[in-house]
């Protein structure tokens, strides 16, 4: 400490007496490995009796979970409110941060460890007290509304929803870093921790809290937090806000501070002589920074600091000046001045207070990059680690990995190749002016002698190097997290109590607790946490009923605590999880199935990020059949989305576009099906129209107010798509007949027309086979038959045809035609028996009075004969006495008399016999 | 833009050809072309320059990009692109490893490798136009038949390849379209590259590359089937993708320079106002190609073909012609569309979809677009 002293450059004026007798200041890059290399140096030479770190207070007690073996970063500090675990608030600690360093250093060492930065309870009521007013304004999102206990929406202060996987969190993060989107830049402050994190923070701030989800944009690279601040509030408290780091870099001469930063300090060689001298220089530049910008628009940078300072002058009294502060560098000069108590006390004074509780969870590189949504804002978490824990020629072992990494995904790399990547990542350095290959230098070395100039094999080599997979893991022993609680809660509201002993319940939709029951035991599902299994009701079918197998196994719990990555409520989790699995689906089904489990699962929020994925996959997916199946499920959705009055608008624009191109891509996939294919093709048609008719209801309500009638013109084109399938010869049969069969039932196509389709199709010319399917395609079905018991005309070609197959084709269109008409009712099976017993009398009529009265398919005139069998029964009923035998007779001799002239329809009457 | 000097043709030392006057030439070399911006970046040079480079890493690459030098004098850019793009390829020369420029037609391959070439060894012209025929002779040496019956195998008689001349002074050699040389041609690069000897076993002797020496080979990156590079060759180059233009505007800024360029050359008449129209070609060529909507909300899939800026290039100068001949003299959508069409459908089953699709989902919809989307239906019913 005494180096530090001496060491240290004069102190900054206002902090007089500074220091001379100073605690020893340690101000760093939140996640810096440089910072945290020399931290550990830094202690090591002043070693401390106990270390203050910039973080909630309420976490001292967490501290020595921290040497647990089975702790591993990285982890998050959380804190939520009590009882409201969706308002929370992470401080994510990498095996690289010089946070956890120096946690690691002073348990080792056994010093004392005590976070001083302004108590969760405090930052939390912040957060909280910032969303309510909010919650009526236009920016805030639909879900902030008042939190049921689950509901994660009450945090947010406005902020969109995104991966991120509660707003709680967000928000926080938000705080963290700023950039909570309702929140404004004083949430930065707010939050307490993370903003400090020193000349970086800003940036941490800023790039996480917009959920890569919604805000395309501000995820997008560049200054992500410029991004995010202009985007989602006015511009003032965006232009006040300053990046310290930006504005040291722009006066060195830089144009992008992160990589400033990395020559600079992280990638700085060892400064054994001197622990403290970059401490001093960072210090001295961050007075500069403060002199000009003051808090530079964190103005509760201001409070936290004032209870910083009292903490350690507490910690002082206490150890006398054995004291060290890792904080963010940003604050340090704040923290050496001199400012009487009573000042900081009046500032602390009557902040809003809530209860907090706080927790380890563990966490992932993944989600502290930048890219996932609420990081720490650092876009190389997997690269930082290396550099932190490489012991010597970090590039050499960095490429090292990557040849190991393009290995196991079977691309030859040699050690040839890892020779010249070093070499070339040398010499770009050297010639770019860089003390060390950075991380670009190291990339583009990668691109073109490893990759071969694709950027394919790069993207794998910095999802999972660069950002990298590594997973934290918590001790058992740390406190419940949040999804927990407010699992247990949930599960006590529900009456739905954890057994291990396996048993079946039924749910009926309609009782509102069954219904958040099932909703539960769908969320838990989407989470990984196998509860519930749905079985097949062995009762009745109906769609508000349910049936589920339940089990509580004891490792479900550690499903739980994993799931706890997710978020802070099952529905916030659940939510996340979705548009994760989204993001990830491999195949178009696997997204469409999700959709749907969304449904259930009741998760509207996931759905614009599932659907997103969802037309992005259909864009892409070249089988007409995979779209023809996910467009029903999408349109469901809709509808579904509909009812629950969230925006459909994209939805349908998603839903219209799908159906376009299928519309497009159907009439070429119809093209040289095998018969099995034909009928699955079939299906996609089926499915497809009762899609479109939905679809055309839907959007008919949205977009009437748009050109022309959109709705109209998409059941349009689908019919012109059904026009061209009917007429066009290379479609199977099936798909033929279908399709003329739709398009009469939707009355796009008189009688006549479908009747002279048919009279093609099953005109000598046509292969049998093929005629059968297109019967198949067009009167199968449960409704086909009464078309034909309606419509003699259309039964007569059958008829005719059917007669006319020749004997060895005969055989071959048995099955098909057996498979048609089974499928009818016992009914409509007798009575198209009946009809074509008699038809050719009937027929012979239709024609030969041609167009006559009326309904195709009666005769225009009494049939007299089956009048006149009327008649004895009449008599029978009236008293008049005739037998019933005599009515008997009648009736026979009527039939008798209609078939006997047309002796050769023999194989009508086996039609009827096989369909049965 | 293919400089095709002949390849086995006695090698003239760049300075002598400084005596034929380059302004006759239809298009000067680089080196030529360009001499006094690289004598300008030779003398203010004053960082370290590898062996037999004519300036430093860092001025080859300001070369390239352009920029300002201390005295004032201006460098006009060469290559509009990433810089990161070229600082690897200028690096990568710098160590004995070879570039391999890939990318497909139109993206200033044989353009950067040739202004490479000038700045680092002051000559362009060592160079091999690959080719399905090209033979062994063109990369390692061929024979003087004369004197090798009249006097018996010697170094007289034997006729030193580009490359071979690469090697034994130092400079840069360049091969054209690497991926269509026939993979037994292209091994014999292995050993060159690999141990920087060129063997003549005819002689018993064997030439050794002097420091300086490299070599820049280009390729197109859709070609990549005609004959693949064995990996062990592969493995010898570093391998820079050139990429298309990044911004639609930049794109549409090249297309309508080139444009008029080529319209002045055939002399057709002019055509006023055609940049909306040029624009949206670029936009469709560059959705379609890139395969995802310019407002970023929609995918697509992507044709088979390349789409590149050449492409869109003759569509609208293939569309200028229709205009000034056929039509009333103003470019309009009818007079691209049938371009657009044979561009993108290259493939008439899979790629007519996919334009179908295009078609339907996205310009359909777009505001303004209508005459376009009518005439694209026209032309695609």
């Amino acid at each position: 400490m005494s180096a530090e002293r001496d060491a240290g450059p004069p102190a900054p004026e206002d902090g007089v007496t500074g220091r001379g007798a100073g605690p020893l200041l340690l101000g760093v890059r939140h996640h810096g490995p440089g910072s945290a290399r020399a931290v550990r140096a830094a202690l090591d030479a002043a070693a401390p009796r106990v270390v203050l770190i910039e973080g909630p207070p309420e976490a001292d007690a967490l501290v020595p979970l921290a040497a647990d073996k089975d702790m591993r970063p990285p982890v998050a500090l959380l804190a939520h409110v009590v009882d409201e675990p969706g308002h929370s608030a992470f401080w994510p600690l990498a095996g690289f941060s010089p946070e956890w360093v120096a946690i690691q250093w002073a348990l080792e060492h056994g010093a004392a460890v005590r976070f001083i930065d302004l108590p969760a309870a405090h930052t939390l009521a912040w957060g909280r007290e910032e969303a309510e007013p909010e919650r009526d304004a236009p920016g805030s999102t639909p879900s902030t509304a008042p939190a049921p206990p689950g509901n994660p929406g009450a945090s947010g202060p406005g902020e969109d929803r995104g991966q991120g996987e509660d707003r709680g969190q967000g928000e926080d993060r938000g705080s963290a870093g700023d950039s909570g989107p309702g929140g404004d830049h004083e949430a930065r402050g707010d939050s307490g921790p993370a903003p400090d994190f020193g000349p970086g923070e800003d940036h941490w701030v800023a790039g996480d809290p917009r959920p890569a989800g919604d805000s395309g944009p501000a995820g997008a690279p560049g200054r992500p937090d410029a991004a995010a601040g202009e985007t989602d509030r006015p511009l003032d408290a965006a232009a006040v806000r300053i990046d310290p780091l930006a504005v040291l870099a722009e006066a060195a001469g830089h144009d992008d501070p992160e990589r400033w930063w990395e020559d600079v300090v992280e990638h700085r060689a060892g400064t054994a002589g001197e622990p403290f001298a970059p401490f001093a220089v960072l210090e001295e530049a961050m007075g500069v920074m403060r002199e000009a910008y003051g808090v530079g628009g964190h103005d509760r940078d201001l409070v936290r600091e004032a209870y910083m300072r009292l903490q350690i002058r507490a910690a002082q009294r206490e150890f006398g000046d054995d004291v060290a502060v890792v904080c963010g560098a940003w604050h340090v000069p704040a923290l050496r001045q001199r400012t009487p108590v009573g000042a900081d006390r009046a500032l602390l004074k009557g902040l809003p207070k809530v209860k907090a509780d706080l927790t380890w969870v563990p966490w992932t590189h993944r989600r502290l990059s930048r890219v996932s949504g609420y990081g720490a804002g650092i876009d190389s978490p997997g690269w930082y680690g290396h550099l932190f824990s490489a012991p010597d020629r970090p590039v050499a072992r960095w490429m090292t990995k990557v040849a190991r990494l393009l290995r196991d995904e079977d691309r030859g790399v040699s050690s040839a190749h890892v020779i010249e990547a070093v070499r070339l990542a040398d010499t770009l350095a050297a010639m770019r002016g860089r003390p060390l290959p950075g991380l670009t230098e190291t990339t583009d070395a990668v691109r073109a002698v490893m990759c071969e100039g694709s950027d394919v094999p790069l993207a794998l080599v910095r999802d999972r190097l660069v950002v990298g997979d590594v997973l934290g893991e918590v001790p058992e022993s740390a406190p419940a997290v949040p999804l927990q609680r407010d699992l247990t809660r949930s599960q006590r509201r529900l009456r739905l109590r954890p057994e291990a002993l396996e048993r079946e319940m039924e749910l009926d939709l309609r009782k509102e607790t069954d219904a958040g029951r099932s909703t539960l035991l769908h969320r838990l599902r989407l989470l990984g946490i196998a509860w519930g299994e749905p079985a097949t009701s062995r009762g009745s079918t109906g769609t508000f009923r349910e049936t589920w197998r339940l089990r509580w196994e004891p490792e479900l719990s550690v499903r739980v605590a994993e799931a706890g990555v997710w978020g802070t409520t099952v529905l916030a989790a659940a939510t996340a999880k979705a548009e994760a699995d989204a993001v990830g689906a491999p195949s178009l089904a696997d997204v469409t199935a999700l959709a749907e489990h969304c449904l259930l699962a009741e998760l509207p929020d996931a759905l614009p990020v599932v659907m997103r994925v969802l037309a992005d996959r259909a864009a892409l997916d070249a089988d007409v059949g995979h779209l023809a199946q996910a467009l029903p499920a999408l349109v469901r959705s809709l509808r579904y989305g509909d009812v629950r009055g969230t925006d459909t608008h994209a939805l349908a624009d998603v839903a219209a576009g799908l159906a376009e191109r299928v519309f497009v891509g159907l009439p070429p996939a119809c093209a040289a099906l095998d018969g099995d294919a034909a009928e699955e093709m079939r299906r996609h048609v089926d499915a497809v129209h009762g899609a479109v008719g939905l679809l055309g209801e839907v959007t008919a309500g949205t977009a009437s107010l748009g050109d022309g009638a959109p709705a109209d013109g998409i059941r349009g084109r689908w019919h012109s798509v059904l026009r061209v399938l009917a007429a066009r010869d290379t479609v199977p049969g099936v798909v033929r007949g279908r399709a003329v069969r739709l398009l009469l039932d939707e009355g796009e196509l008189a009688q006549e027309e479908a009747a002279r389709l048919m009279g093609l199709v099953l005109s000598p010319g046509t292969e049998p086979a093929d005629a059968a399917a297109w019967i198949e395609g067009f009167v199968g079905g449960g409704s086909g038959g009464m078309l034909l018991v309606h419509d003699e005309r259309l039964l007569g070609l059958v008829d005719a045809w059917l007669t006319g197959v020749p004997a060895d084709a005969f055989t071959d269109v048995l099955p098909l035609l057996r498979r048609t008409f089974s499928a009818y009712e016992t009914g409509v099976r007798r009575t198209l028996g009946e009809l074509v017993r008699r038809g050719p009398a009937l027929r012979t009529n239709a024609e030969a009075t041609g167009s006559g009265s009326g309904i195709p398919g009666f005769a225009p005139d009494l049939d007299p004969g089956r009048a006149d069998a009327v008649l004895p029964l009449l008599s029978l009923l009236l008293g008049l006495g005739e037998s019933a035998d005599a009515e008997d007779d009648t009736d026979r001799r009527a039939d008798d008399g209609d078939g006997g002239d047309r002796t050769d329809h023999v194989n009508d009457n086996d039609l009827v016999r096989v369909a049965p | 833009m293919t400089v095709s000097v002949e390849p086995t043709s006695v090698h003239t030392p760049a300075g002598e050809r400084e005596a034929s006057r380059p302004s006759e030439v239809l298009r000067p070399h680089a080196e030529h072309a360009f001499a006094a911006e690289l004598a300008a970046l030779a003398a203010q040079d004053d960082r370290p320059r590898p062996e037999r480079w004519l300036m430093s890493p860092w001025a080859v690459a300001t070369y390239l990009l352009g920029g300002t030098l201390p005295d004032g004098t201006v460098i006009t850019p060469k290559y509009v692109g990433p810089r990161r793009i070229v600082e690897v390829a200028v690096t990568t020369l710098a160590t004995d490893r070879a570039l391999l420029l890939l990318g497909v037609p139109g993206t200033a391959k044989t353009w950067v490798s040739e202004h490479l070439a000038a700045a680092v060894s002051g000559d362009s012209t060592l160079l091999v136009q690959g080719t399905a025929g090209t033979p062994e002779e063109a990369i390692r040496y061929g024979w003087n038949y004369a004197q090798l019956l009249a006097h018996g195998p010697s170094r007289d008689a034997l006729v030193p390849s580009p490359v071979m001349r690469a090697m034994a002074e130092g400079m840069t050699a360049r091969v054209e379209e690497l991926t269509r040389v026939p993979a037994d041609v292209q091994d014999s690069l292995i050993t060159i590259l690999s141990e920087k000897t060129l063997p003549i076993p005819e002689l018993g002797q064997e030439v050794q590359a002097v420091r300086g020496f490299n070599l820049i080979a280009t390729a197109n990156d859709r070609d990549r089937g005609v004959n693949e590079l064995s990996s062990a060759l592969r493995r010898r180059f570093n391998t820079v993708v050139l990429p298309l233009p990044e911004s639609a505007d930049a794109e549409v800024e090249i297309v309508s320079r080139r444009v008029d360029q080529i319209g002045r050359s055939l002399d057709l008449p002019a055509v006023p106002e055609g940049v909306d129209e040029i624009r949206r070609v670029v936009t469709v060529f560059r959705e379609l190609r890139g395969g995802i909507t310019a407002d970023g909300r929609t995918k697509l899939k992507s044709p088979s073909g390349t789409l590149s800026t050449a492409e869109a290039i003759s569509v609208v100068t293939n569309g200028l012609a229709l205009a000034a001949h056929f039509g009333d003299g103003v470019l309009r959508a009818g007079d691209v569309a049938a371009g657009i069409l044979g561009a993108v459908v290259r493939d008439p089953a899979a790629d007519r979809v996919i334009w179908q699709e295009y078609l339907e989902a996205v310009v359909r919809e777009r505001d303004g677009w209508k005459d376009f989307y009518r005439a694209c239906r026209e032309v695609s019913a």
